[in-house]
């Protein structure tokens, strides 16, 4: 009997598949169940984040930025909070730079655990993902208790944060990193050297050093293929030149290495987080500037200056000097960056958004070639996407 | 010996068994979730829910038509006309707020100089309709009537971080 041929043909994956972590859509080109080529079509949650930046003052750009990566959200509100600080001169009080960095970090742990969960239930284990939404859960909280909300925080502002930490929510917070290790360590008992998730992601999208830098990577995805490149200690801002904290790096550059990765870097956060407590300085949470940073409450109903400067910040805002400034934070995924441009005016002339996503994204073709078409979940899961911060 | 080991672990499915121990462990913990519409969470006294406009004691609105709210909401959410009363004090005529665009982040309430937008620890108003989330300035003040007891504890719990 003659050896029968099968034409390669074309599969969806997604918009609407489960695995496919948010709205992106895959062409997948099958040889059999071999993927010959992986085409990511993006667009479908664009918002036009970029362009209603410019009509909007900084202050109202804030909300837009924690709806791009909506898993761990200060993060980017400090991109776009430090890029517009720059171009301002000023300097933040010690106080709200070591809330930012322990803000930051709790992003981090939000976004790993929901990445690092999501990527083992991709595989095939569910207990993780249950464990892991309950410490979110609680950090979610924390989220809360400063903000006001559980995600879409709007915390940040240019020259500090919104309002000062409530009583007792550091004592809270420092239980909190006291008792979420025992819970990490729980989870990589199921994890870390069970068969299947290693049958899973041992050599599956392996890149190489020379490849993640060829195609951008940055962050986790980057440091699992071998560099130990982390914007909080290449380029220290905030106070992360104060912490103590190591850089976790792989060996191989899979799927299994960028697990181990985001699971190190969760410890890591932890030790920066109980620092940050141990050192968390009094004083102001706001620049001391009133043409930045509005008046306080009580100050604004009984001064008339205040009230003042209170209607003219939340209508006009205030004006950026002239300028252009490129200001990037190592997000939980990666590299996220913003590119500011001010005229002088109270809103931007225009806010390019570097999200660490689109960069990933891109890569898929790569990672997933050759591979069985269950492996490009396993991807897809392995370099962390989502789909606010791609396709903006 | 460490292939003997490592086959050894493999054929014992090591691994696999303490990960089974470990959930069973789990299993017999407290259990963590809450029997929700009778259960709930903790809120904090800064959490963003639905909006109320308040009254002072004597009933007067608070609400004096600045338009504060109006030109910083980011979603262009909140519509308001103003007009003066028989009295002389200038009031909002109308209060639109659209709370399908409304996006919670709270700098309606930031900007309001009198306390009088603010958003309350209700977060369960869904609706059948789409029309019932476009709230008037009556809705408002309802609202405000009926959680002004928390909304004023809340706003004085926050009142030192303002």
């Amino acid at each position: 009997m003659a050896e029968a041929q099968i034409q390669s043909y074309n599969i969806n994956f997604g918009p609407q598949h489960p695995a496919a972590h948010g709205v992106l859509r895959l062409i997948l080109e099958m040889s059999g169940e071999v993927v010959e080529r992986a085409d990511p079509h993006i667009g479908l949650l664009h918002r036009g984040t970029e362009k209603l930046i410019e009509h909007k003052t900084y202050t109202q750009a804030i909300p837009y930025f924690d709806r791009l990566d909506y898993v761990g959200t200060m993060n980017q509100e400090h991109a776009f909070v430090l890029a517009a600080e720059r171009l301002l001169g000023i300097e933040v009080p010690e106080r709200a730079k070591y809330i930012r960095t322990l803000y930051c970090e709790i992003g981090r742990i939000l976004n790993h655990i929901l990445n690092v969960t999501s990527f083992v239930l991709d595989v095939g284990g569910m207990t993780p993902l249950l464990w892991g939404f309950e410490e979110r859960e609680k950090l979610m909280e924390f989220y809360e208790r400063a903000s006001g909300a559980r995600l879409h925080a709007n915390y940040f502002r240019v020259g500090g944060v919104a309002a000062d930490l409530p009583a007792g929510l550091l004592e809270d917070i420092a239980a909190w990193c006291e008792s979420f290790p025992k819970v990490l360590d729980d989870m990589r008992v199921l994890v870390d050297e069970n068969r299947i998730f290693k049958q899973r992601t041992v050599d599956i999208g392996t890149v190489s050093p020379e490849q993640a830098l060829d195609w951008g990577f940055t962050g986790p995805n980057l440091r699992a293929s071998g560099f130990a490149w982390d914007l909080r200690k290449a380029q220290p801002y905030e106070v992360y030149d104060r912490m103590d904290f190591d850089i976790p790096v792989g060996k191989n550059g899979d799927g299994y290495d960028r697990y181990l990765v985001r699971v190190i870097e969760m410890q890591e956060s932890i030790k920066i987080m109980k620092q940050c407590i141990e050192k968390m300085p009094g004083g102001p949470v706001k620049v001391d500037d009133r043409k930045v940073a509005p008046p306080p409450r009580g100050e604004m109903k009984r001064s008339m200056e205040a009230l003042i400067h209170h209607f003219k910040l939340f209508t006009e805002g205030f004006h950026v000097p002239a300028g252009e400034v490129y200001a990037a934070v190592e997000a939980p995924k990666g590299e996220f960056a913003v590119y500011l441009i001010a005229d002088g005016t109270s809103k931007p002339y225009r806010c390019k958004i570097r999200p660490p996503g689109y960069v990933h994204l891109q890569a898929l073709d790569m990672l997933s070639k050759g591979h069985m078409l269950a492996d490009v979940v396993a991807n897809i899961g392995s370099i962390d996407i989502v789909f606010g911060e791609i396709d903006r | 010996m460490s292939f003997l080991d490592r086959t050894a672990r493999a054929f014992l499915l090591t691994e696999l068994v303490q990960g089974l121990a470990m959930t069973l462990r789990y299993m017999f913990k407290p259990k963590v979730t809450i029997n929700y519409p009778y259960e709930k969470g903790p809120l904090s006294p800064r959490f963003r829910g639905e909006h109320a406009l308040r009254r002072y004691s004597n009933g007067e609105e608070r609400c004096i038509a600045c338009k504060l709210c109006e030109a910083v909401c980011p979603a262009q959410a909140i519509t308001i006309e103003a007009e003066p009363r028989a009295d002389g004090s200038r009031r909002a005529r109308r209060y639109d707020l659209d709370m399908t665009k409304c996006i919670y982040c709270g700098l309606c309430q930031e900007a309001c100089p009198v306390d009088a937008i603010v958003e309350g620890p209700n977060f369960e108003f869904a609706t059948e309709t789409r029309a019932e989330l476009l709230y008037d300035k009556q809705r408002l003040l309802d609202n405000g009537d009926r959680w002004e007891a928390e909304l004023a504890m809340r706003i004085a719990a926050d009142a030192p971080y303002r």
